[in-house]
């Protein structure tokens, strides 16, 4: 099999059997990303120079015995991910000149483990947005159909890793920003438990939100990957101290058994007829396997985007107020005083979707309305999470679709912000609740691959990876690679 | 929304908004806003507010001692402008 091919697994099998050494892979992937570039656009920097020397140091730590299970193993970051000594733009003029000072924890960790940086991909501007066209540097093209979006935020990462330029990539969730570019462009998405994942280096969104996590070929791969990333990090306030479980021996629980909750809520309008097929064939193949079926309800999952684009949005005008045009990032041209100087760095560094979001959560957040706003929107997130937690006292783990068609056109929903959030109305829940879940593929519609959402509960990582693994184990959706790029 | 709470709000946010961004705003604030209006259907009386996901957990404190090295230098090299390792803004007071 070509090396572009194989799997985060089969490939460290490969560097350890020496059939081919990190350089000769690494020179192959970064060939493959500068020719995928210009129809793409799936990296906004890409490290040529640097993974070679990379690679070239794991293969003296492979070729002395050493190493860990990820030694020489390319992958990507998205470019919300600091990293020292590259440009760390966040899809946003903002940050285009702006050189990280830093590594994030999760950047520490898998260099640490001897991966191979080839690059930072593009996204959605400060990850807002839900099919990569708000990225200063161009929308990302879904490698399936180059006239569709490939999802957002974390698109980059998610065409990347299918058209297989690289085995792995990094990526961060808010709203759904692994798991629906995961589903639009046929590969697996993981987003962890809230606080599982260090959150110091990833620049921030909406804090309460944010989780880092992976886009992979495989279940296998997430589990692979979420080993290393997951921990106790002392620089992220929200980091959870508990013990990281080996999620690669996950992989084998069995399916026999398990209790899976059909969210009633997800199949009711809004889910497009064929979308709705094929994940009821996945489902039918887990009964199969021998899980049980049972419908559980959410009865305030309609209320999960409006409560989102309150607390999202709120969180982000907070968050986003360091950029002040002072200490780091864009400045304007001659400023005339001090608040010119702010008012018009953040008018032309920023763009038109964060500029939304900035103002409705200043809006949320202002004198008079924030108790019926912000307040009444973390009252409905608690009952959300509350509906949750009755659907997990039956259950082990939710399943339904991830988005509600597959892959939509470029610019088809760049008019109306309405349309574009509720493309997340199947993930949001789980980011208000903090609970992991994962979208791999399970089909095709018209030669555009669907995705079937797991959500567990919290730190439920391994039911996700187990099932996910079992389903994957039988069938070869997840194999499928676009013809362009295979 | 009317005009003036866009601009007043863009002030808040220290955005400096042109024309047609304003008028853009006004209407795309307007859908928002009427958009988690439904929020009000839900019944929340007596729930406590949630503002983080994971329950139990409390902020952690650290003892207060000296753990950074001072590196201005460094984080200065990505700053607009720089004079004697203090960061240059226009005139404040006159």
């Amino acid at each position: 099999m070509s090396l572009h091919r194989r799997s985060l697994a089969q490939l460290a099998t490969g560097l350890r059997k020496k059939e081919f050494s990190s350089v000769e892979l690494t020179r192959a992937l970064i060939d493959r990303i500068e020719q995928a570039q210009p129809g793409l656009n799936a990296f906004i920097t890409v490290t040529g120079v640097s993974a070679l020397a990379e690679a070239a140091a794991a293969d003296r730590e492979l070729q002395a015995g050493r190493g860990g299970p990820l030694t020489g193993l390319p992958l990507a970051h998205k470019d919300i991910f600091c990293t020292e000594g590259v440009r760390t733009s966040c899809g946003s003029r903002m940050l285009d000149n702006f050189v990280a000072p830093y590594d994030a924890t999760v950047v520490t960790k898998l260099k640490a483990a001897g991966t191979v940086m080839l690059g930072k991909t593009n996204m959605d501007e400060f990850a807002m947005g839900s099919s990569n066209e708000t990225s200063y540097y161009g929308p990302v093209k879904n490698p399936w159909n180059p006239g569709l979006v490939p999802g957002g935020s974390s698109g980059g990462s998610a065409a990347a890793v299918a058209a297989r330029l690289v085995p792995a990539a990094t990526a961060t969730d808010t709203g759904g920003s692994i798991r629906q570019p995961a589903a639009l462009c046929g590969i697996t998405g993981l987003k962890p438990t809230y606080g599982r994942v260090s959150r110091y280096g990833m620049i921030a969104f909406a804090s309460s939100l944010d989780q880092g996590g992976v886009l992979t070929g495989s279940a296998h791969d997430a589990a692979l990957l979420l080993g290393v990333i997951a921990g106790f990090d002392p620089r992220d306030s929200t980091s959870v101290e508990r013990e990281v479980p080996d999620y690669v021996a996950a992989l084998e629980r069995p399916v026999r058994g398990l209790k899976i909750g059909l969210v009633k809520e997800f199949f009711e309008k809004g889910l497009e007829a064929e979308t709705e097929r094929r994940i009821r064939d996945a489902l039918a193949h887990f009964t199969r396997l021998g899980a049980t079926l049972t419908e559980v309800s959410l009865p305030n999952l309609a209320l999960s985007v409006p409560a989102y684009y309150v607390v999202a949005p709120a969180e982000c005008s907070s968050n986003l107020a360091r950029f002040d045009g002072v200490r780091f990032g864009y400045r304007c041209r001659e400023p005339r005083d001090l608040t010119d100087l702010y008012c018009r760095s953040r008018g032309e560094g920023f763009g038109a979707e964060v500029k939304r979001r900035i103002m409705t959560g200043t809006y949320v957040l202002s004198a008079g309305y924030y108790d019926a706003y912000y307040l009444k929107a973390q009252q409905v997130r608690r009952l959300i999470t509350d509906d949750f937690a009755r659907a997990f006292a039956q259950v082990d783990v939710l399943m339904g679709p991830t988005t509600p068609t597959p892959a939509f056109a470029l610019g088809a929903k760049t008019s109306d912000p309405i349309t574009m959030y509720l493309n997340d109305i199947y993930t949001i829940g789980a980011n208000l609740a903090g609970l992991p879940a994962l979208s791999i593929p399970c089909g095709f519609v018209e030669e555009l691959p669907v995705g079937l959402q797991l959500i567990g509960p919290h730190f439920g990582e391994e039911v996700l990876l187990g099932a996910a693994h079992a389903y994957q184990r039988e069938t070869d959706w997840h194999t499928r690679v676009p013809v362009t790029y295979e | 929304m009317k005009r003036e709470q866009i601009e007043s709000i863009a002030h808040l946010a220290r955005l400096e908004l042109k024309e047609a961004e304003v008028c853009a705003y006004q209407e795309s604030l307007t859908k928002i806003l009427d958009f988690v209006g439904e929020l009000e259907r839900a019944n929340t009386q007596g729930v406590a507010p949630m503002a983080h996901p994971l329950a139990g957990l409390t902020q952690r404190l650290r003892p207060d001692n000296v753990t950074e090295s001072d590196q201005h230098e460094r984080y200065q090299v990505n700053a607009p402008r720089v004079e004697a390792g203090l960061y240059l803004v226009p005139k404040v007071i006159e």
